[in-house]
């Protein structure tokens, strides 16, 4: 067929286009669409679609009719079973929730508190002495988790925080990365609102508090939601420093039932998504709107 | 003209950095200057204790033969390390994953951006699925994952329609591309995020001028949009860099402490050095991997700095 006119081209186009983008997303939704509808199934229907790939189902030596793993979507029958062990008859889940949650929550709070002030300071003070910090400011950023293990672990160790919460915390807090981000964010608020309210008098506080800090609400959203997505799954920091599995997170307990009961793990992986799903549906906006506001607020 | 300190390059463009006629030529007291550094005390603090003494320490062990005789060896850890084969595996793999799951986190992240940058509908809603990887848990991550490319995972029964042999993907030679897959799968949402508000600040204007003089959607794409886009590109590939040592969490949940050869990377080294306290080892291989960063960083900069420079204001 020949396209006869421009717009009938672009339509066409349009339209390819968004089958495309449509399977990039199907591609994408599918691990948390399955994690999700999987939660709702039966041991024993699990065990019937995923025996081969998990050993640790086949107990007793039972065979599978087929040694094929079968991608199932939609339960066959929707079952809350393994919603019911993990709050009603294992209480162990809900307590590395909790852990997760007095781990991660002073780091966001703490770590974009203590960037605001550090960002402030490096967008209003300038000179060598300042260069040279931000600098070293982003070395530290940019270092591997791996590479700063070691200084982590003699920290801790040195200071007798090793085995406990405090060793995990305190490096999140002071963690360089939303400096650096919340630094960039803070360069755009324009420097004549901040001259205007020094001509009349305000003091560095309450230009912080008072212009500075509602001018990048939403960075500030924004990246206590990427702190909160990276600490909620951390794996590293827990496995190296605390030795103690009564304290470990759901995020590294969560790989250890992985291994036996795969339909409580589901089940335990979206109670786990949960806050992360409620901060993103709620946040999302914030998300996109403080990376977007980073840039156009230039003119 | 003062000749620039090295590290002038890592500057961000700053706006609106003049001050107004009125203030030019007053000095700024030493008072207030001290109030503006007041702010940044607590971080560095923190950072200096948690992350810059310890780090010195480091910097020292990899200098000496064992903490307790404390004896000066100066290069002799890292020429052992060098010959070690266990760290040359590593650095190899991880080298060999970064180079290819970075340039392509960039480049599909921007294609992405273009795509959804066309007037298709449900733009919004595409922009959530894109970023809902964000959100999955790593283990449930690693769960799917295993369901998909196992030896009798759901990849390898779809590969058999078309009368493919099965593998088992993550003990294979494929292992890596497993895990790009993966990482991209998790970090091209982000990317995309931020190459839409980089694409939506490009100047209209400079774009229809540039099609009025008749320019073709290429020269447009290189010589407007990329030049635009060309910060962004740089702070993209730097987190993409960053996040790509992160996927050592997936790696290491699918396939423990020796994984197949390929994906074991310097993360999975440091690890092992780190159970059996080889703290000269350790030490000296943090010590390279940090050189190797500041590189990589450095060069990414010094092409940015050429190629972007006519947009910077």
């Amino acid at each position: 067929m020949r396209l006869h006119s421009r717009s009938q081209k672009k339509y066409l186009s349009r339209g390819a286009l968004t089958v495309l983008a449509a399977v990039f997303a199907i591609t994408f939704l599918l691990p948390t669409v399955l994690t999700i509808t999987n939660s709702f199934m039966s041991q024993t229907e699990l065990a019937a679609n995923y025996g081969p790939v998990f050993d640790s189902l086949k107990g007793g030596g039972n065979t599978y009719i087929s040694d094929q793993v079968t991608l199932k979507f939609i339960p066959d029958m929707v079952s809350f079973s393994q919603y019911e062990t993990v709050l009603f008859k294992s209480p162990e889940y809900l307590l590395k929730f909790w852990n997760s949650v007095i781990l991660v929550v002073p780091i966001v709070f703490g770590q974009v508190a203590v960037a605001a002030l550090a960002a402030y300071s490096f967008m209003r003070y300038r000179g060598r002495a300042r260069e040279i910090l931000f600098f070293v400011y982003i070395i530290l950023m940019l270092m591997p988790y791996q590479v700063m293990l070691v200084p982590n672990y003699l920290i801790a160790d040195w200071t007798g925080l090793l085995d406990t919460r405090w060793s995990i915390i305190l490096p999140g807090i002071f963690a360089p990365f939303s400096v650096f981000l919340l630094t960039k964010f803070m360069r755009r608020i324009p420097a004549s609102l901040i001259e205007a309210a020094k001509l009349d008098g305000a003091s560095e506080w309450r230009i912080f508090t008072r212009i500075c800090l509602p001018q990048c609400r939403g960075a500030l959203c924004s990246i206590a939601i990427l702190v909160f997505i990276d600490y909620w799954n951390m794996v590293e920091q827990p496995i190296i420093l605390l030795s103690d599995p009564e304290k470990q997170p759901l995020s590294v307990y969560l790989s250890t039932i992985n291994a036996g009961e795969v339909g409580i793990a589901f089940a335990v992986a979206v109670i786990y998504m949960i806050p992360s799903l409620l901060i993103f549906l709620r946040g999302e906006e914030y998300l996109v709107e403080g990376i977007t506001h980073s840039g156009s607020v230039k003119g | 003209m003062r000749k620039k300190p090295f590290w002038a390059a890592l500057r961000l463009p700053q706006l609106h950095s003049q001050p107004p006629r009125l203030l030019r030529g007053i000095k700024i007291p030493e008072r207030e200057k001290l109030v503006k550094m007041a702010f940044l005390w607590p971080s560095l603090l923190g950072v200096g204790v948690f992350f810059l003494l310890p780090m010195l320490v480091v910097l020292y062990y990899s200098l000496i033969d064992n903490p307790i005789s404390h004896n000066f060896v100066f290069l002799d850890n890292f020429i052992a390390l060098f010959h070690n084969d266990a760290f040359k595996t590593a650095a190899g793999n991880t080298l060999a994953f970064s180079a290819v799951a970075v340039p392509l986190a960039v480049i599909l992240a921007l294609a992405l951006a273009i795509m959804l940058e066309a007037r298709i509908p449900g733009k919004s809603q595409f922009r959530t699925f894109f970023l809902s990887p964000m959100m999955v848990p790593v283990a449930s991550v690693v769960l799917i994952w295993q369901v998909l490319f196992s030896h009798s995972g759901a990849f390898n029964d779809f590969l058999s329609i078309f009368g493919v042999a099965p593998v088992d993907w993550l003990k294979s030679d494929y292992s890596q591309l497993v895990v790009v897959l993966l990482f991209l799968w998790k970090n091209l949402g982000y990317n995309m995020i931020l190459f839409m508000a980089a694409l939506a600040n490009i100047p209209r204007d400079l774009l229809e001028v540039a099609e009025m003089e008749g320019a073709s959607p290429w020269f447009k794409f290189i010589q407007v949009k990329l030049r635009f886009l060309s910060p962004t590109i740089l702070f993209v590939t730097i987190l993409s860099l960053i996040n790509s040592f992160k996927v050592f969490r997936e790696v290491y949940l699918l396939t423990g402490d020796y994984p197949y050869g390929s994906l074991y990377m310097l993360q999975h080294f440091m690890n092992n050095t780190f159970r059996s306290l080889d703290y000269q080892k350790l030490a000296a291989a943090a010590i390279v991997m940090a050189i190797a960063m500041v590189i990589i960083i450095g060069v990414l900069f010094l092409l940015e700095n050429t190629f972007g420079k006519d947009v910077e204001g």
